[in-house]
């Protein structure tokens, strides 16, 4: 191994860059760097804002008089419904996580995130979910039932067409890539972190950061496994939802807001993250109550999985039930509260400066406060049996998201367009724009609260001359229009800025945080040699720490083997721990999304028997990852630039990986806790239970799942000579385990249709035969791992991955196998 | 109680929107009964509650810009938990208290009397009422008597509606496989809008129907007139 003494931080820059740049003309389609997925996201989701946008002004257009027939019935039903799904999963979702892969790297001192190929499968899948999507709007086939898509009109009786799968699938084909960056945002910030740079010197987005990818890990599943069960009903019959047969249209809307609520707040945080960087740096002061806002965003988290019933108290839920989360709904308010006064007294104690990001946050409070307060409001529960499902809902909830995420994400472009052109803005338009937008958003939406209140109902494409809601529609639709200028203006001057901004030497807020001690626009390497972090993150010197580490003064300041090196940090207290060798670009995520999608359009097409092989094929994609991750022979510690040397990722206890497989296996089990309770809430509250028909228990399929799954768990244990025999005998037994699995399911597939009992059953059941096959599949993988070298007993990370999956199959594979007999005893016995 | 809201509405939005008053038949602000004109008293009561709260957080943040260091004298502590904790917790708990004391309300637990039961059943794309356990039906307009609460009792066939006549009470899904109920109640003989308030498919805006409020004895004599079941759905 040689280290060479950097000779000049242009040479450094040059060896950086050969090895992280992303390669011109059609190299472009193997990035993975975290700058350019970053920008990419959020250009995406831009042009998705566009198209949401576009969606809007047709319902206004609609809406302005009464009886237009501008759009029939049908046509409007898919508008309505693509503007939320497109807004909500296609633009604010992917936006934030594109801003949040682009800045936590360069705020926390690391080179990049810690998956760069899984950021790059994220944004693919993302591009070809959202395409597929919009594709469907412009094929007249769009979803039509409502962002929410309540159960039974978008059942397979009530919708008919594919119109609803198209959202079904469409939708969790982008929530894999929500879920993925949750993972990878995670596993980035507790891990690959500039050395120092302890939890409690975090800069406060990434403590918001965090807190929202751990949201997304738990809020996400209970949407999937709802799609996946209402697909199910739709495809293959299995009643989940329908209360002739033991279903329940209020399953879904249980698990739909389960997810839909902390949503908002999913939303909300990452804006408020942005709003606690952008106003200290104005206020020239560092933020205040740091600790208290970072305890506030864990509040909100908490509060925000407590509150999904304030959208179903027109249900019918006892009013003492509702009472609660009506209280807890009114709660929420506190750690806003202690934020927005966070920011009051940054301010108060600081000497603010006023520029076009402040007027952005000026636009954020003002309507993200009223927001706020009709969202208490809202939360009264005789308050919303008038409310809910009217205009006014739709003004609230716009007034939340457009305060609560628009106007900050808008002072965050003014904020950080410096850092990725390089450039400053020329502000000839910044005002003007500002002001279109901020006039034409309440033109339209305040005038929509009264509305609501005069009894127009959400959702209706016509209304009678009578009913006395011209004159407000009319002044909503105006104010619209005169919105969509503002955007187009904001885009203009944006535009302005990328071309003809002047450029800056460095950190032109003065800002105390790590992303401006980098040259603009950022080189991909982000930091030619990583910072040691001796005070909280947002009182740093970016002037100073900036041209030593660039001249290679930091850790790491020296290129080796061409390898893209970060360090992995312990997660509290920041101290530097392994060598993080980060994988080379590779277009491998692009196939692997491309066969990805295959599988979603094969399901919306019901080509299953295809659907399959193309399963196996996405499979064996990701199984090619592997090929360049890991090392073939046992490596000595390393030097990384100063203090002790540091034990290569692959060699190390806990590298990324391990956390990557703690924090999936987390939300799997999210998924798995959410179908075992959807089960109980049909026993509890569906019509038609007890079930007229026997549940089939299969006391031998228990037994023998039971003994192979134990089987395979413990015949992987340390990596020595017989780690391969060992692997063969865990993967037979999977393989029986599989076998028995898949006959039962067969067995018991006439009456599932028949009963939610045992359709739920059979879901149980179908969640152990897929992990039981992934099971199966580790197990080979671990043998080809072995026979290829990459284990050792130094080296057996591949083993302790496979193994955390293999312990967590038993455990909820022997719960799949007691689901039968619990449930049996829950309806009565009625069981063979 | 219509002078009240036009007093009160051209309180708070005449200088604002001149367009705003208290007409239409289906407006929640324009109450006929004691549950429609509680849930409009609460909701000016947080209208000037809210007033008030965003003039003060707008006020402080235009003072601190624009009048810097004239927030230093209350430490940061200070602000964060008098602004951020204190002051919302008191008002929350005053108005989540008061919330549910209009629910309760509501809902009649206090409130004795002889209630009217009827059933509103939704399909796409219309009510149909049943009176006395279906012996005598309509379709379109549900007909109550003026003073007497009536408990409604919707449910569906197909997919979920909403049962709403703003002018009376609230909303209540009507929702296959269940039955939940909502009270409303007229004080005074007329004819007040209903619509479904659920996206329902295609013909949701045309799901609407009118709420006829007779006087006691008069109810008696439209109700006997009503045909059964069979013959309204025809």
């Amino acid at each position: 191994m040689t280290r060479r003494s950097p000779s000049s931080a242009l040479r450094l820059h040059r060896e950086l860059t050969a090895i992280w740049a992303t390669p011109p003309g059609w190299g472009r389609l193997k990035a993975v760097n975290h700058t350019t997925i970053g920008k990419r996201f959020m250009l995406t989701a831009l042009v998705f804002f566009a198209i949401g946008g576009v969606l809007a002004m047709l319902i206004r257009t609609q809406l302005a008089t009464t009886q237009s027939a501008f759009l029939d019935a049908a046509a409007y039903a898919q508008v309505f419904t693509m503007h939320g799904v497109v807004m909500m999963f296609l633009f604010a979702i992917p936006f934030f996580e594109g801003l949040a892969m682009y800045l936590l790297p360069k705020m926390l001192g690391s080179r990049d995130l810690a998956f760069p190929r899984m950021s790059a499968y994220g944004y693919w899948c993302y591009l070809f979910g959202g395409t597929f999507l919009v594709g469907a709007l412009l094929a007249g086939v769009a979803p039509a039932g409502g962002w929410f898509m309540y159960t039974p009109l978008s059942s397979a009786t009530h919708a008919p067409g594919i119109n609803a799968d198209v959202w079904l699938l469409g939708i969790t084909f982008v929530e894999i890539s929500a879920l993925s960056a949750a993972v990878e945002v995670l596993v980035s910030i507790l891990k690959l972190r500039a050395p120092g740079m302890s939890l409690t010197r975090m800069p406060v987005f990434a403590w918001y950061m965090l807190i929202v990818a751990g949201m997304m890990l738990i809020g996400f599943p209970p949407l999937i496994l709802g799609s996946i069960l209402l697909e199910a009903e739709r495809a293959f019959g299995l009643p989940f939802f329908d209360p002739v047969r033991g279903g329940d249209p209020l399953l879904w809307q249980h698990l739909f807001w389960l997810f839909g609520h902390p949503e908002v707040y999913i939303i909300f945080l990452p804006a408020a993250g942005v709003l606690s960087t952008v106003i200290p740096t104005l206020a020239r002061r560092p933020l205040e109550g740091y600790e208290i806002v970072v305890a506030a965003v864990i509040a909100v988290a908490f509060l925000s999985f407590g509150l999904w019933v304030h959208h179903m108290y027109t249900v019918g839920i006892p009013h003492v039930a509702l009472s609660f989360f009506s209280a807890a709904s009114g709660l929420v308010a506190v750690p806003t509260g202690v934020q927005v006064f966070a920011w009051l007294a940054t301010l108060a104690h600081g000497r603010p400066r006023f520029s076009v990001p402040m007027l952005h946050v000026f636009g954020f409070l003002f309507v993200f406060v009223l927001g706020g307060l009709t969202g208490v409001m809202l939360a009264m529960v005789p308050f919303d049996w008038q409310a809910h499902d009217t205009h006014f809902v739709v003004a609230h909830l716009h007034y939340v998201l457009v305060g609560g995420f628009v106007f900050p994400m808008l002072a965050a472009a003014y904020y950080w367009l410096p850092h990725i052109f390089g450039r400053q803005p020329v502000q000839h338009l910044s005002h003007a724009a500002f002001w279109t937008i901020f006039i034409g958003f309440n033109l339209t939406f305040f005038a929509m609260h009264l509305t609501g209140l005069r009894g127009m109902p959400r959702r209706i494409s016509t209304y009678p001359p009578e009913a006395g809601w011209e004159t407000l529609n009319l002044v909503s639709s105006m104010g619209g229009f005169v919105m969509t200028t503002g955007f187009a203006l904001v885009a203009l001057d944006l535009l302005l800025l990328a071309v003809f901004g002047k450029p800056f030497r460095r950190n032109p807020w003065r800002a105390g945080t790590l992303e401006w001690a980098m040259p603009t626009p950022p080189p991909a390497y982000a930091f030619a040699s990583l910072p040691e972090v001796p005070a909280r993150a947002d009182r740093l010197d970016p002037d100073r720490l900036g041209p030593a580490l660039a001249a290679g003064k930091g850790y790491l300041g020296a290129t080796r083997h061409g390898w893209m090196e970060v360090l992995g940090v312990d997660m509290v207290s920041g101290r530097p721990e392994q060598l993080v060798v980060l994988p080379r670009r590779t277009s491998l995520p692009l196939w692997t999304a491309l066969a990805t999608g295959s599988v979603f359009a094969l399901l919306l097409f019901k080509l299953y028997w295809l659907a399959l092989p193309a399963l196996l094929v996405v499979t064996a994609l990701f199984l090619l990852w592997t090929r360049d991750c890991g090392l073939r022979t046992d490596l000595a510690d390393l030097p990384v630039g100063h203090g002790p040397d540091l034990p290569h990722h692959y060699q190390s206890e806990r590298p990324p990986s391990y956390w990557a497989m703690i924090f999936t296996l987390a939300a799997d089990a999210t998924l798995y806790a959410s179908l075992l309770f959807g089960a109980l809430f049909l026993w509890l509250s569906a019509p038609g239970w007890p079930p007229g028909l026997a549940i089939p228990l299969g006391a031998f399929t228990a037994a023998a799942v039971a003994a192979a799954l134990a089987v395979a768990a413990v015949s992987v244990r340390s990596a020595d000579g017989g780690t391969a025999g060992r692997l063969c005998v865990a993967a037979l037994a999977y393989a029986a385990a599989l076998v028995v699995l898949v006959a039962f399911l067969a067995d018991i597939r006439g009456a599932a249709v028949r009963h939610a009992a045992v359709a739920s059953v059979f879901a149980v059941t179908s969640y152990a035969v897929l992990h039981v096959a992934v099971g199966l599949v580790l197990s080979l993988f671990c043998v080809w791992r072995v026979g290829s070298g990459h284990v050792s007993a130094r080296r057996d990370l591949d083993l302790r991955l496979a193994r955390l999956w293999h312990m967590f199959t038993l455990v909820t594979g022997l719960a799949a196998t007691a689901f039968p007999f619990v449930l049996n005893v829950l309806t009565g016995g009625a069981g063979p | 109680m219509r002078r009240a809201c036009g007093f009160r509405g051209a309180l708070a939005f005449s200088a604002a929107l001149p367009l705003s008053g208290c007409t239409g038949d289906l407006s929640a602000l324009d109450p006929a009964g004691p549950f429609a004109a509680a849930v409009a008293d609460l909701w000016w009561l947080m209208l000037a509650g809210a007033a008030a709260i965003f003039l003060l957080v707008l006020g402080l943040f235009l003072l601190l810009l624009f009048r810097p260091g004239s927030g230093r004298r209350v430490s940061p502590a200070g602000w964060i938990w008098i602004g951020g904790v204190a002051f919302p917790l008191a008002t929350l708990v005053a108005l989540v208290g008061h919330g549910l004391m209009r629910g309760e309300y509501i809902l009649g637990l206090a409130a004795g009397g002889d209630p009217v039961e009827v059933e509103a059943r939704g399909s796409m794309w219309h009510w149909d009422f049943r009176y006395s356990g279906g012996a005598r039906a309509s379709r379109g307009v549900l007909h109550i008597p003026v003073g007497r609460t009536v408990v409604v009792t919707a449910t569906s066939g197909d997919v979920i509606h909403s049962f709403w006549a703003p002018r009376l009470g609230g909303k209540i899904d009507a929702i296959p496989g269940h039955a939940a109920t909502v009270r409303i109640l007229a004080d005074r003989p007329g004819v007040y809008g209903g619509v479904c308030s659920e996206y329902c498919g295609a013909g949701h805006e045309g799901m609407v129907f009118e709420v006829h409020a007779h006087p006691p004895e008069a109810f008696e004599a439209v109700l006997a007139g009503l045909p059964d079941e069979g013959e309204a759905a025809r």
